[in-house]
């Protein structure tokens, strides 16, 4: 059995900064990550991040990747990151399970841990949504902005929340034909200055639309969508059909967290964070004491958040640990602060609201 | 399908890897997965369902949805949406459940 | 509309816009930020205190056309490509637009381009001045174009075309 101070269950940024941060009050810290490089998703954000310098705002998603992996090696070896592991089991002795290189099965004791384990995408219902060709938005990232190869020749996004928009944008980065973007709900869910740098290339942003059926044989060859009324309901006589070889989902993610739950950490259905979520202190410890929760995991948000609660979780699980640095309070109320602010405009309703249900 | 120029990324491609496709000699490059250097190459379908035989291609790309998984090596089941490219490996559609060796 | 579909609408563009008087004296910026969104790195990017956002980070940024002398630095800055610099000194004709482009191939001093509105539709001819792509704008180019002046309040974008050339 591998004993360990803090180990922290994924490298995306919540990972990442939360172990930066322990580490750097002095905690030894092992990370697992499942896939065979570290940072999560932010190594497929070509787009400039929003928020403010403290969580390095106007810099692209792929670049902040290095900047904390930076970080991270410049903490020597007090940061163990195993790739290719992932953590499969968590018991009610703090042991977690991991599976290495898809082969090697062994066992972790930790004193304390950090659940970074972020979320996945939510798929939608239609006929024939199973059609090769018909991709979640973050697969089309993964393929186009690290491999480099091209989805399809012409698209169709479903879903106009940030990741659709800025998706679209980047497929057309990439000289790929966005035909249209569309979302059953009757308003733009993305910041509209990521919908309008669309628009203003001629891409519409059809609202109160959904898809009806993809139709294809081996592919995807077209789909067909039609407009909903105010109760999502299709309006006969609308159907518009869309030849493309892509249709792409990006209609949210949910978050990843059955590990906690697994142990044994009090649950919460909270539509507001967009699935079941893990009822945690403010500062990210969940109902058993030493277990910590940190970015999608802990509900849905924008990377920014998911860094600065993984700074905050860090510092707290290491102070728990013994390693409090002399400027813990300040730090502590500075991480605070930072997603009060970020969380305090009205895109932050729901995610406030969601926080009051989640309290413990 | 591949990228040749792009307003913010640079992809420096390692070395060519060669494999099969169902008997088919193909390339890749060193450092991307088995499903990114078939989709390279134009190939969508990479399995067949259980019961009812419907193309399957990649879905999330990150191993979490199974749509992908093909017969690498004589195994079935690879999720190769994140399995790397090694050379000389023998990749094929996967109908249904596939043998376990 | 503007919710339903990204397109602002000229009332709306209008606010964002200094008067006349002051697009005729030089250079300066319009930032087409719209809502109260977290972020604020157009303030912090500008050398003259020009852009503020203020205590809440969700503030919508206020532009000082006094303040702001139109150098540009906001532009490449901002995540999400909202502000441009427009300057009506150069010419009664025409206006001189910076605006950012992130796609490939970039176009080259001297090129017409197909001018485009907010909504991406064809508006104009414009003439490409400038293309600059400093390490500083980390890969957002900025390039600077000559519009005529009717299309002053509806120019926003271009797109590359060989017909345009024509």
């Amino acid at each position: 059995m591998k004993e360990v101070e803090l180990l922290i269950i994924g490298s995306g940024p919540a990972g990442l900064c939360a172990a930066i941060s322990a580490a750097s009050s002095g905690a030894r810290v092992l990370i697992l990550e499942r896939s065979f490089r570290p940072g999560g998703q932010l190594i497929k954000q070509t787009h400039m991040f929003f928020g403010s310098e403290a969580q390095y705002a106007s810099h692209r998603g792929v670049d902040i990747a290095d900047i904390l992996l930076d970080k991270v090696r410049a903490l020597g070896d007090r940061i163990e990151i195993m790739l290719n592991t992932t953590a499969v089991a968590f018991y009610e002795d703090n042991v977690v399970t991991a599976l290495k290189d898809e082969k090697e099965y062994f066992k972790i004791k930790a004193k304390s841990i950090v659940c970074a384990t972020g979320a996945f995408e939510k798929s939608l219902a239609f006929p024939n949504n199973d059609l090769p060709g018909i991709y979640g938005a973050g697969a089309v990232q993964t393929l186009m902005n690290v491999y480099g190869v091209k989805p399809g020749d012409r698209v169709l996004m479903v879903g106009a929340g940030n990741i659709g928009v800025i998706v679209s944008y980047q497929l057309m980065q990439a000289g790929i034909q966005v035909v249209a973007v569309l979302d059953a709900a009757p308003r733009i869910g993305a910041y509209l200055v990521h919908a309008s740098k669309l628009a203003r290339m001629g891409v519409p942003i059809l609202t109160s639309h959904t898809v009806k059926e993809a139709i294809g044989t081996d592919c995807i060859e077209a789909a067909v969508v039609c407009e909903v009324d105010e109760k999502f309901q299709p309006i006969p006589g609308t159907e518009t059909r869309y030849d493309v070889d892509v249709l792409c989902i990006s209609v949210g993610l949910s978050p990843l967290n059955e590990l906690l739950a697994m142990r044994g950490v009090e649950m919460k259905y909270v539509p507001q964070l967009s699935g079941s979520v893990p009822m945690r202190t403010e500062t990210c410890e969940t109902c058993i004491p030493g277990v910590f929760v940190a970015g999608d995991a802990s509900g849905i948000e924008e990377a920014s958040s998911a860094m600065v609660e993984g700074y905050l979780a860090g510092l707290c699980a290491a102070a728990k640990l013994g390693h409090v640095p002399e400027d813990f309070e300040a730090r502590k109320q500075d991480y605070l602060k930072q997603l009060e602010d970020l969380r305090s405009g009205p895109v932050g309703d729901r995610i406030r609201a969601g926080m009051k249900l989640t309290q413990l | 399908m591949r990228i040749t120029q792009h307003p913010i990324l640079t992809f420096n491609r390692g070395k060519e890897i060669h494999f099969t496709f169902n008997g088919q000699p193909m390339t890749g490059y060193e450092g991307e997965t088995i499903a990114a250097a078939l989709h390279a190459a134009g190939v969508k379908v990479l399995a067949k369902s259980l019961e009812k035989h419907r193309p399957r291609g990649f879905y999330c790309a990150i191993g979490n949805c199974a749509s992908c998984q093909m017969v690498v090596d004589g195994e079935p089941n690879v999720r190769t949406c994140i399995t790397l490219l090694r050379e000389g490996m023998t990749v094929e559609t996967q109908e249904g459940k596939g043998k376990i060796k | 509309m503007f919710e339903k579909t990204g397109v602002a609408t000229r009332e709306m563009v209008m606010t964002k816009f200094p008067p006349i008087e002051r697009i005729n004296n030089g250079p300066v910026a319009v930032v087409e930020c719209y809502q109260k969104i977290p972020c604020n790195p157009c303030s912090t990017a500008c050398p003259f205190g020009a852009i503020t956002v203020g205590e809440d980070i969700n503030n919508i940024p206020c532009r000082d056309e006094n303040l702001c002398t139109g150098c540009g630095q906001c532009v490449a800055k901002c995540p999400g490509l909202a502000i441009m610099i427009v300057d009506g000194s150069k010419s009664d004709e025409t206006v001189q637009f910076r605006i950012p482009y992130e796609f490939l191939p970039l176009p080259e001093a001297g090129e017409t381009v197909v001018g485009l509105d907010r909504a991406g539709q064809p508006i104009c001819k414009a003439k490409v001045l400038r293309v600059m792509n400093p390490p500083a704008f980390d890969r957002t180019p900025v390039v600077t174009l000559e519009v005529e002046r009717k299309y002053l309040y509806d120019f926003r974008n271009f797109r590359r075309e060989a017909e345009a050339n024509g």
